[in-house]
């Protein structure tokens, strides 16, 4: 089924992938109507989904490094920007984010923004470029437009950073989803997690990582948008929620107005469960200053443009014209889970706090909402906790607390909508952690045996001994990023922003200025990437153990410094040393033309 | 001046009305967040916040696809688009 037409066959096959995925969940709704307990409903969406990626998966496989690298680069337009999304949209997105908008208003909607505007930055500095160049991973870029080791091998340690950063809070994330669903151990799914992974890249590379993101990505856009639109035509909010939530937004900012914000003293806070927060901030109003929201979404900005795994995708589009086109897709892909969280996290708030909605806890006496089913299971998820504060038996808004991910995983319950949804959502979850883990397992582990291995060690190396150094890589990385996550040493938000950070210090200019300054040489490139990481890592160092920071300058944004130091340093470095070669100039001049060969050969 | 050079400086004119545009969505406009919140936007919305979760994201969804087209048309105009055999 892979072979041959397959290309020409996409919209037929996943046609027929989505309309049994829809019949799976009628399937499923009945089940529950039969009586079907809500664990084995849970069960049965997170097995079937993963064993549909894993079957994807085995029949993707291939011993061609073309195929294994860059999906031998076929991939139409429209099925790649699917997959960029799935790929980029992670469990954070997925989970996290309508939470994160709940709870901080505006200051949080810096990073919707940031997330999609580095797009742009995307498609109109490098992505069409890249792709021209014709390489397999990002250094490979770096090593062959800068030259020598040094500066490949340089771009494999910021890629390694920034993506290791990022992959562990993906693996923690599937875990979390195998352990609610599957009702295992925490560190037992984990690993359950992890195979589930491996199962989609292993053997296929690129190309089993493509089809399996696709059908990924349209799991979690059902999974999400499917609750979001049912939710606010129970509540009567309108059909068409995106348009239509201008009244339910208004009533929000009355509500705060009329409950207050009240402070919470230090020691009535310390017994709120650990992770969870109250409601503090104002839903729809400005809470942030101008430089705090800009800061934080120029550096997700130039952070999205400097990540591997999203660039990697660009390469294995059929020709530049599609490279570009399939930004566009990407984005738009991106933007209809994007442009719901808001719509979910408003829904989910007012549904919450208005008291004359049957839904609203706000205002009710504290023992009746202890009664309440949903607030008994979520408070034994540690996701929801109530507390009488006052002593006034009513339960006030500051006294109600949640944890960021019940936004999602919560919702649909609180409103009232069969079991079945919220299998759905963990099946969403765990789509939308795994096609994230794959990508940046794949990116590190390319990097390692491509660049690393074969570039530098080994270039000799015949291509069936690469493909199984890749594979063994691959495992390696899964297994090293599953312990870490089994640790549990930072929430699945924090190590997401530091992976912008990170890969924007050591590759944001050298990658840009790669193709829009000739004059960039070797020595610039490596001063940028080595001091550009080193300031960024040091500055968070720094705040984070109780540093003040520069200029509004956050753990959250030390990429920006970490970015300036390196366009400085790899302009000052390149300008005192000798220009680029002749040959090299005559590179970036064909990198510059959409026609003609590729850079590098079709095998390298 | 070469095909070559028109090519690029063509492609840099473009780059830079791009990124002009990218500017004033992504971070003009949220200079002025706190005073743009009392306006109404779109669907009856505060434009603030329609920005934030409706408005920029489209924009740049379109801006893309926009950037595609003009791209193309740069390159077909100095015969540098690919063959389709390419």
């Amino acid at each position: 089924m892979i072979k041959g037409n397959f290309i020409d066959n996409l919209p037929k096959v996943y046609g027929i992938y989505t309309g049994g995925f829809i019949a799976f969940i009628i399937i499923m709704a009945i089940g529950e109507q039969m009586g079907m307990t809500s664990k084995a409903i849970g069960i049965c969406f997170v097995a079937f989904t993963v064993a549909i990626y894993a079957i994807i998966g085995y029949m993707s496989r291939t011993m061609a490094a073309d195929a294994y690298y860059v999906a031998g680069r076929q991939v139409p337009t429209v099925f790649n920007g699917m997959a960029t999304a799935a790929d980029w949209m992670s469990g954070a997105s997925f989970v996290a984010m309508a939470g994160g908008i709940y709870f901080k208003g505006y200051g949080y909607m810096a990073l919707l923004v940031g997330w999609t505007g580095g797009y742009v930055l995307v498609a109109s500095l490098l992505a069409p470029y890249l792709r021209k160049f014709g390489c397999y991973t990002v250094p490979d870029f770096i090593g062959t437009r800068y030259g020598g080791n040094v500066s490949r091998l340089m771009a494999v340690i910021v890629l390694t950073v920034a993506s290791f950063t990022y992959v562990t809070a993906q693996i923690n994330a599937t875990g979390t989803i195998a352990s609610v669903a599957l009702d295992i151990p925490f560190q037992y799914a984990v690993y359950v997690g992890l195979v589930s992974i491996l199962l989609c890249s292993m053997l296929g590379g690129m190309r089993g990582v493509t089809w399996t993101q696709v059908a990924q990505y349209i799991v979690l856009i059902i999974a999400y948008l499917l609750p979001v639109f049912w939710i606010s035509n129970k509540m009567g909010a309108g059909f068409f929620p995106h348009f239509m939530l201008a009244d339910e937004v208004a009533r929000i900012g009355e509500l705060e107005q009329q409950f207050g914000f009240v402070k919470n003293s230090a020691a009535d806070l310390a017994n709120v469960p650990k992770g969870l927060a109250g409601i503090t901030k104002a839903h729809s109003a400005v809470n942030a200053t101008p430089w705090a929201f800009i800061s934080l979404a120029l550096a997700m900005m130039m952070g999205t443009a400097s990540l591997p795994h999203v660039m990697m995708r660009y390469f294995t589009t059929p020709s530049v014209k599609a490279a570009r086109k399939s930004v566009g897709w990407s984005l738009f892909f991106i933007f209809l889970l994007y442009s719901s969280a808001p719509m979910l996290a408003t829904l989910s708030k007012l549904s919450l706090i208005d008291p004359t909605l049957s839904t609203g806890i706000i205002g009710k006496s504290i023992a009746e909402v202890q009664a309440i089913d949903w607030y008994q299971n979520w408070n034994q998820a540690n996701l929801m906790f109530v507390s009488d504060f006052n002593g006034n038996g009513t339960l006030e808004l500051n006294e109600f607390f949640m944890g960021g991910k019940a936004v999602v995983l919560a919702t649909p319950e609180i409103a009232g909508l069969p079991y079945v949804i919220s299998g759905l959502v963990a099946a969403g979850g765990m789509a939308a952690a795994m096609s994230t883990a794959d990508g940046l397992i794949l990116a590190i582990a390319n990097a390692l045996s491509h660049d690393l291995y074969y570039k530098i060690i080994d270039p000799k190396a015949e291509t069936a001994k690469r493909l199984v150094v890749a594979r063994v890589l691959l495992v390696v990385i899964g297994f090293a990023g599953a312990t870490i996550a089994a640790m549990e040493i930072q929430g699945i938000l924090g190590s997401v922003i530091w992976a912008f950070d990170f890969a924007m210090s050591g590759l944001f200019f050298p990658l840009v200025l790669g193709v829009w300054w000739k004059r960039a040489n070797k020595e610039g490139a490596i001063a940028g990437m080595a001091l550009g990481l080193i300031s960024g890592t040091a500055y968070l160092v720094w705040v984070r153990n109780g540093g003040s920071g520069f200029l509004g300058i956050t753990q959250l944004t030390f990429g920006i410094f970490g970015s300036a130091v390196s366009l400085v340093s790899m302009v000052v470095v390149s300008l005192i040393t000798s220009e680029p070669s002749a040959a090299t100039q005559k590179m970036v001049d064909e990198v510059r033309v959409p026609s003609g060969k590729t850079i590098l050969g079709k095998q390298h | 001046m070469s095909k070559q050079a028109q090519h690029w400086e063509k492609t840099r004119g473009l780059l830079m009305m791009t990124l002009a545009i990218w500017f004033v969505f992504s971070i003009g406009i949220f200079l002025f967040g706190a005073e743009m919140e009392s306006v109404t936007g779109p669907f009856g919305y505060p434009l603030t916040y329609w920005f934030t979760c409706q408005g920029s994201l489209g924009i740049f969804v379109i801006l893309i696809f926009w950037f595609a087209n003009r791209q193309e048309k740069i390159d077909e105009e100095f015969g540098f688009s690919e063959r389709e055999d390419d």
